[in-house]
């Protein structure tokens, strides 16, 4: 059956799909189970929960499974159940000072208010592969739950004490050393690009919406480009911290916060070497960026920061030297959407045989415009045309 | 409506609220044809690029009356249009049809139908670039001061190069239009042989770009000018002597198909507005 013009459509598309679930489960081993995924491939549930822009784990862990582990298939399929739902209510705004923290660290300073706090990271390990996870049972769980009380103990919190941490930030705030980006005047709430058209020039909040949202990978390849050499970005890291965060919304009737759940979420700030200058007035500053993604996800939140970071300067017109792409906002903004980027790409699968009987046309025109040219009158055009290159 | 539509979501699965808004964008675009009217375009099961923005006006349209028809490329059984219509009766239960005729609504990709449209009928077309600046400006925010100061120069530069260069009009589908003698507006990829039919339709033209979101409308009896110089006019791409290998029509458009057969195959010319072409062999065969 060919591609072009594919007849009984239906039947083909309702066979694919069977086609794709008998794949999934053909190779005869034991389907997994959601929490499974949830607690063992966190990072792939993560970073469909930031892209899908819909905090659930389990729902996300059915999205990895259904995707067979693609993370921009998975962050799709939550995406596309994220806008069915109706919006009920906003929480109120969530400081990352409210986080409990699982680990903090700062690379501006050795020693911070509160301590650097490692946690857990894969940022120092060796990465060799470890042949004894390939056949592990249930009792390397008894084990970690043993292991993990002992590393409590050994850690020796104080009763009463709670993983909360003074920023780094709000030092350096109160040292200013940094400026803080100027509000966006004209709006008291938060942009929402699901629910209002994202124009240009935009608020910063949508900026911060579009990028908490966007694919990891683009975000990283553009903060890279500009910290390598097409761009300003000259990034510190003043904290990055990662933990839960409690969520409150306001009562309905009383307007009292009550908190309804926590997250499990990771934040950065970056301040770039790029002086800021709020006003003439001012002495400069550190400009800062802001980054923030659901799950443990460190590189997705210091890209956003660094972009962030850069981005303002390019509105304010304070950077220095090349600007690059990641300076754009319209460029940065637009082409790192992993679900659209996607889409469109992919795209290309379909027929396009109306558009290429078009092209087909305008090349046969191009094509005896070609013959004519080799004409004495068609030399000369070639002429005039070189002569203004 | 039907038994079988999925309870767990909405009728035509947006939100009410989500229709709405794209109502609102839908009456300030056909208030003011050829203009892109920003929208906030939701995240669809369908993937960005592949029908998402007509699809969000054909959901925010119908109602349980309504008799839908989807088409891609000219074809009904396109599989993307296939799996569009798939959605919408499973969310609407609305009935559809593949008869021109029949239909109330007509989403399509890359073709108008031959059939002429009546004023009972919406034609929405899925729109993948919307700006038709993006040639000479991909910037937005420059490419709207353009369109607002109807400065249209680099377009018309861009136009007269491509002929000096390639002898012809270099855009073959997606051709730009003038749209009411005020704005430029991309026609998206419809070959050229339809651009004329945009040009004081009674029909409702309706266009949505999911991924740019953008929303824009002919309206009935508007102007709409193809772009192109008193000495080298717009042509479609008619060919003297084209005829639909199938049923014979010398007056549509033909895409090219290889036909596999004991000689090991030949390429042939037929209507790529498939209804189109079987009710003219239908016709052919009641009379002969
Ligand atoms: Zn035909």
């Amino acid at each position: 059956m060919g591609y072009v013009a594919v007849r009984g459509g239906a039947e083909a598309v309702a066979r694919a799909e069977e086609l794709v679930e008998c794949l999934r489960l053909m190779g005869g081993s034991t389907p997994l189970h959601l929490p499974q995924i949830r607690d063992q491939l966190r990072h792939a549930v993560s970073r469909a929960m930031h892209e899908g822009a819909l905090y659930a784990p389990l729902l996300a862990a059915l999205a990895v499974k259904q995707a067979e582990g693609d993370s921009i298939e998975a962050a799709f399929l939550l995406r596309a159940y994220r806008t069915t739902l109706p919006r009920v209510m906003a929480s109120l705004p969530v400081s990352g000072r409210e986080m409990m923290c699982l680990r903090r660290i700062s690379a501006s300073f050795k020693d911070i208010p509160g301590g650097q706090m490692l946690g857990p990271a894969t940022d120092y390990l060796i990465r060799l592969l470890q042949p004894a996870l390939a056949n592990e049972d249930m009792s390397v769980v008894v084990r970690a739950a043993e292991r993990y009380e002992a590393l409590v103990a050994i850690g020796g919190q104080r009763p009463g004490e709670v993983g909360r941490f003074p920023k780094v930030a709000d030092y350096m705030r109160q040292e200013r050393i940094i400026v803080d980006v100027p509000p966006d005047l004209a709006r008291e709430a938060p942009f929402d690009i699901t629910r209002e058209p994202l124009t240009f020039p935009c608020p910063r909040s949508a900026r911060l919406q579009a990028m908490a949202q966007a694919d990891t990978g683009s975000l990283m390849s553009l903060a890279y480009s500009s910290v390598r050499g097409y761009g300003d970005a000259h990034p510190t890291l003043v904290e990055l911290r990662y933990g839960y965060l409690p969520i409150q919304v306001a009562h309905p009737l009383t307007g009292e916060p009550i908190t309804i759940g926590e997250i499990e979420a990771t934040e950065a700030e970056v301040a770039s070497k790029a002086h800021s200058v709020v006003n003439s007035a001012e002495p400069p500053r550190f400009n800062v960026g802001y980054g923030f993604a659901f799950g443990q996800s460190e590189l997705k939140v210091m890209s956003m920061a660094i972009l962030d970071s850069v981005l303002t300067q390019a509105r304010i017109g304070s950077l220095s030297g090349e600007s690059g792409p990641a300076a754009d906002e319209e460029f940065v903004l637009l082409h790192s959407d992993g679900i659209e980027a996607s889409g469109f790409v992919a795209h290309f699968k379909l027929p396009h045989y109306v558009t290429f009987e078009a092209d087909l046309r305008v090349l046969d025109r191009a094509r005896d415009h070609h013959a004519e040219r080799a004409s004495r009158l068609g030399q000369l055009v070639d002429q005039a045309l070189e002569e203004q290159r | 409506m039907s038994a079988n539509i999925d309870q767990l979501y909405n009728f035509a699965l947006l939100d009410e609220d989500a229709k709405r808004a794209i109502r609102r964008s839908l009456l300030k675009a056909v208030a003011l044809p050829g203009h892109l009217v920003p929208f906030a375009s939701r995240d669809l099961p369908i993937a960005r690029g592949w029908g998402t923005g007509g699809l969000q006006i054909t959901l925010a349209l119908v109602t349980p009356d309504d008799t839908l028809k989807v088409i891609d490329q000219g074809d009904d059984e396109s599989v993307n249009a296939v799996n569009l219509r798939r959605l919408i009766t499973r969310t609407t239960g609305i009935t559809t049809t593949v008869d021109t005729a029949a239909a109330t609504v007509i989403q399509t990709r890359h073709r108008i139908p031959e059939e002429p449209l009546r004023d009972d009928q919406i034609l929405v077309l899925q729109v993948p670039m919307a700006d038709p600046l993006r040639w000479v400006e991909p910037h937005l925010e420059r490419a709207t001061v353009m369109h607002g100061e109807a400065d249209y120069g680099k377009m018309w530069v861009y136009l007269y190069e491509s002929v000096v260069r390639a002898g012809d009009l270099r855009i073959a589908s997606q051709y730009p239009v003038i749209v009411n003698r005020r704005y430029l507006m991309d026609t998206t990829p419809i070959p050229r042989w339809d651009v004329p039919k945009l040009h004081m339709a009674e029909t409702l033209y309706l266009f949505g770009a999911g991924r740019e979101k953008r929303i824009y409308a002919v309206p009935p009896y508007t102007a709409v000018e193809p772009l192109q110089f008193e000495d080298y006019p717009f042509r479609t791409e008619y060919r003297p002597g084209q005829r639909c290998a199938r049923c014979g029509a010398e007056n549509a458009f033909l895409t090219t198909h290889f036909v596999a057969d004991a000689r090991g195959g030949r390429w042939e010319a037929t209507c790529s507005d498939a209804n189109y072409c079987a009710k003219r062999r239908a016709q052919a065969e009641a009379t002969a």
